[in-house]
């Protein structure tokens, strides 16, 4: 057999029927369900009669709509109640295993699909989100589909797919101290651009990427939507097959010694032929900050906001002006000037127990610094939660001023009531930050955990590794 | 999704072109959880005098009696008869549901906004395209006559007026295939079943843990 890509591979262990035209039928093992896309899906179901294809590939929570405050009231927002009630009965109508609000399990879907074991190596993964690229970290394929496309999984338990070119982002060398996930991520966006994936699956690769936790794949795989990829990936090794042994949808003793075989080719060829190839240097990166309204737009943090004269385009040169203007900022200003309002620590791309380590190890015996408004930390799921409280991360949090809330999506789409005003300013570890995205009028800055923690101490951006030093 | 077979029904003429899909169902009504009970709110805007909003009682509101749909004359339609780029704006499938909660099987215009073409298709809809010349024909036939009716032969691919005039219309070949058989993209999968069936057992013996849950 010619040399295959991890994303060849991936393919075509999931072909139920090629079409011939670069086209085919996919089987989807695992499909992930929250409130927001799938209740028309549901509905299409009963419309027509039809029972789920597969009951226990589903998995289910709420996220988007949750209140992250005291939830013993339920939620006060009539809209949000319904869909998160409507996910509650068709659960119960299908027999679909849910996390619901109560259950201490529940969180973020991309959050707790690998938690529990519930995203595998050589899995395809699909759910109602684009940030379902986030589960490629595991050498799957994973990716975002719309509502009539969860009604065809549910089904069907297959997908109609085109294939995508394949796009493999080589990030060379050690990264530096303080330089994390998120922080490569960054780079890999501004340097490629948030179209730059469009049409590709991206695989990531090059020692900076097998020096990741998976914590860190998970997020670096989150953004990979950002840079206009539908999945993202990495290629499965020691550290991912220790990370999934036990967890409670893993396979067990002999299923898993078998499982174990299976995954240790889910990884490219040495001679595979990629699409495009794109070739980072790790040891030159810098923590990263984005001073626009596009994930594009971003700099280290010792350097300057750009000038819209510095883009060589007309075109980038009238959105760097736009974005300036939203964003209430000058070019030539330093990143380390800029005053933030509000901190929020949360999100799919940045609320695991390592994300929010990171965060307290730079929080500790501090203080929020006077003019922000609100800190807060919200858990990606309740069990990370469990895990900080028993850590001790949370009196860390609440004594330097933060607030410590309830697992959800939260300020990462301001869905529920956690939103910015018109004009505040946040550092946030989510992964947009489009205007309007964390409330009208609000404007972000995507940071790592460590930057975002130290930003709340200083009252504005700093450099984390000149603190560690 | 159901079979689309031959009907000679009423039609209603809606004498505007580049009408949106925001005016055939305006956004507060697409919080809503369900796909069904759009119908009530179809051009809410032109429809009622007052502002319409989820979970009114619509029975209550006060009717515009300009509107075609109000008169008493078109009741029963399930042809829509429209102007030119029908359906453009949003992407929302929230329009065609609409369409089809209400009545309507059938929309006959010059031409249509390509995202909402698509969507009527896989909601059982079928958008027909005839040139301007023939649509304002068509336009003064039903003004011009209470009770008009159109036979629309899918099969045919033929429109017939009650004068046995037969106008012709074109559709690709697929998507009438579709329609006739009351096939949505899922009802096409399930075509294949045995081989999703066949898939899995091969799976279950190679790679069994996928399944142990
Ligand atoms: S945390 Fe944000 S990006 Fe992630 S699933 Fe929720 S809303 Fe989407």
């Amino acid at each position: 057999m010619s040399p295959r890509t991890l994303y060849d591979k991936l393919w075509d262990r999931h072909v139920v029927r090629d079409n011939g035209d670069g086209t085919a039928l996919l089987y989807i093992d695992r499909h992930l369900i929250h409130e927001v896309t799938s209740p028309q899906a549901f509905e299409g179901l009963r419309l027509a009669n039809r029972q789920p294809w597969s009951v226990g590939a589903n998995l289910a929570t709420p996220d988007h709509n949750v209140p992250t405050t005291d939830r013993s009231h339920g939620i006060t927002d009539p809209v949000s109640r319904l869909q998160v009630d409507t996910l509650d009965q068709n659960c119960q109508t299908y027999h679909i295993t849910e996390f619901a609000m109560a259950d201490p399990r529940q969180g973020i879907v991309h959050v707790i699909g690998p938690e529990q074991g519930a995203t595998l190596p050589g899995m395809t993964v699909v759910c109602g989100d684009s940030h379902t690229s986030t589960h490629g970290a595991f050498g799957a394929l994973a990716f975002g589909i719309g509502t009539s496309e969860v009604e065809h999984v549910l089904a069907t338990q297959t997908l109609g797919q085109q294939k995508s070119k394949s796009m493999l982002i080589s990030v060379d060398g050690k990264a530096p101290a303080g330089v994390t996930a998120k922080d490569i991520v960054l780079a890999v966006i501004g340097r490629i651009g948030t179209a730059g994936g469009t049409g590709y699956a991206i695989e990531f690769g090059g020692e900076a990427i097998r020096d990741l936790s998976m914590e860190g794949r998970m997020t670096l795989c989150n953004m990979a939507i950002e840079a206009g990829a539908r999945a993202g990936m990495v290629a499965v090794d020691d550290k991912t097959i220790d990370y999934v042994k036990g967890r409670p949808f893993a396979p067990q003793g002999a299923l898993w010694e078998q499982a174990v075989a299976d995954w240790q080719d889910l990884h490219s060829d040495a001679d595979a032929v990629f699409d495009k190839v794109v070739h980072l240097d790790a040891t030159t990166l810098q923590p990263q900050v984005t001073w626009g309204t596009s994930p594009e737009m971003v700099v280290g943090v010792n350097q300057t906001v750009p000038t819209p004269e510095s883009f060589p385009e007309p075109v980038r040169q009238e959105g760097a002006r736009a974005a300036l203007k939203y964003m209430g900022l000058e070019g030539g200003m330093p990143i380390c000037e800029i005053k933030l309002d509000k901190i929020f620590i949360g999100s799919c791309t940045n609320s695991r127990i390592e994300d929010l380590r990171a965060a307290a190890a730079v929080v500790k015996g501090h203080k929020v610094a006077g003019n922000i408004t609100l800190a807060m930390v919200v858990p990606g799921s309740g069990l990370v939660k469990q895990q900080a409280e028993a850590e001790g991360l949370d009196k860390i949090f609440l004594e330097a001023g933060f607030e410590w809330r309830e697992p959800g999506c939260s300020m990462c789409l301001a869905m529920n009531a956690d939103r910015l005003e018109p004009g505040e300013r946040c550092a946030s570890t989510s992964n947009r930050n489009f205007e309007g995205r964390q409330g009208q009028g609000g404007r972000t800055h995507l940071v790592s955990p460590a930057m975002a923690a130290a930003a709340a101490i200083a009252g504005h951006f700093v450099d984390i590794r000149e603190l560690s030093s | 999704m159901e079979k689309f077979e031959t009907l000679t029904v009423i039609v209603a003429p809606l004498d505007r072109s580049n009408v949106d899909t925001d005016a055939i169902i305006p956004k507060q009504f697409l919080k809503s959880i369900k796909r069904t009970g759009f119908g009530p709110n179809l051009f809410d805007e032109w429809r009622y005098l007052d502002h319409g909003e989820p979970g009114k009682d619509n029975s209550q509101r006060p009717l515009n009696p300009d509107f075609v749909l109000n008169q008493p004359r078109y009741q029963g339609a399930q042809i829509l008869l429209a102007r030119e780029n029908f359906g453009c704006g949003s992407s929302r499938e929230h329009a065609p549901w609409a369409l089809l909660d209400y009545g309507f099987r059938v929309i006959i215009a010059p031409s249509y906004a390509d995202i909402f073409y698509n969507n009527c298709f896989k909601n059982g809809i079928l958008p027909i395209v005839l040139d301007a010349e023939t649509v304002d024909r068509l336009f003064r036939a039903v003004e011009a006559q209470e009770g008009y009716q159109l036979t629309v032969d899918l099969e045919q691919q033929q429109i017939r007026t009650p004068d046995g005039e037969v106008i012709p219309f074109e559709i690709d070949a697929y998507r009438k295939q579709r329609l006739l058989e009351g096939l949505d993209d899922i009802g096409l999968t399930l075509q294949h079943a045995d081989e999703i069936r066949a898939y899995e057992e091969q799976q279950q013996r190679q790679r069994p843990w996928l399944f142990d849950q």
